[in-house]
């Protein structure tokens, strides 16, 4: 069996996962990723609302994580193109992320990634997304 | 040269200003930069904490997500010519080629159509030239009036 890479050191390997402060736990084989709440990531001062930026791309880094560890890739998935629907405005505090892959091939994976705050029956944003698989 | 009397004052002369007080814009070192008949235009200097892949040194797509939905939205408020609350309703994002390593990112917005409530929006992100686009964006915004729920910059 080869070497598992640890979830932690997936995250590692992304300068800009760092930069957002992103966490994860593993439960199983699924991971959840946690975004904790900073002020620096607001987009709007006055609601005050998370960036969608930040929602966005927290949720590619979980659709990448999820890939990378399932999968156990050394190399990190690239983005062909993400959607993302935004469902509800984000509040000032922690989010949390999970992806599904509806499908791995040989060179592209589609993932599903559902990000909540404080009730998962109340997503706040989805995204649907492709990723070129390599190395 | 002070501003004449006589000329309409665009909505767009805050749009730096709106950039600069927007934690998160400052967070990335997000900056407005111009329109043209091309759209609305924002930057996106390179810097080593945005990388997402450290092999290569090319910027993660996310930091991306964030000046194509910003600039969008200012799209949108360009075409408004006045403020009003807008929520992002969706983006997508085709990434079409890396981008080069060490040059600063922007991206030109423009809403092609604007509607009482909607607003529909086409965005490319660029290193050199619009003409060899690193990603494309396509975003619908939603123009609320107080609306309690979901107003994001």
């Amino acid at each position: 069996m080869s070497h598992r890479e640890l979830p932690e050191n997936i995250l590692e390997q992304i300068p800009f996962a760092r930069f957002l402060g992103v966490k994860m736990e593993l439960a199983g084989n699924e991971l959840t990723l946690k975004l904790p709440y900073e002020d620096r990531l607001i987009g709007n001062p006055v609601l005050p609302a998370l960036h969608g930026g930040v929602i966005g791309a927290f949720m590619e880094i979980t659709a990448m994580a999820q890939l990378a560890f399932s999968e156990n890739f050394t190399h990190m998935p690239k983005p062909i193109n993400v959607s993302v629907q935004y469902l509800r405005s984000g509040k000032a505090m922690d989010t949390f992320a999970r992806a599904r892959l509806n499908r791995v091939g040989r060179t592209i994976a589609n993932v599903d990634v559902i990000a909540w705050q404080d009730n998962k029956e109340m997503p706040i944003a989805t995204l649907q997304s492709h990723f070129l698989l390599k190395g | 040269m002070p501003p004449q009397e006589d000329q309409p004052s665009s909505f767009s002369d805050m749009f730096a200003s709106i950039v600069d007080s927007t934690p998160y814009m400052r967070a990335l070192g997000a900056y407005y930069a111009g329109k043209s008949s091309d759209g609305v235009s924002m930057g996106l200097p390179y810097r080593a904490d945005l990388i997402g892949d450290p092999e290569s040194g090319v910027l993660a797509g996310g930091a991306l997500t964030a000046i194509l939905d910003h600039g969008c939205g200012m799209a949108v408020w360009d075409s408004l010519n006045e403020f009003k609350p807008i929520a992002t309703l969706d983006l997508r994002i085709d990434y079409m080629r890396s981008a080069k390593p060490g040059k600063d990112m922007i991206v030109t917005a423009k809403c092609y159509k604007l509607t009482r409530t909607m607003g529909f929006v086409r965005a490319f992100a660029y290193d050199e030239t619009i003409d060899d686009p690193v990603a494309a964006a396509q975003a619908a915004f939603v123009i609320t009036s107080n609306s309690p729920n979901g107003q994001r910059s």
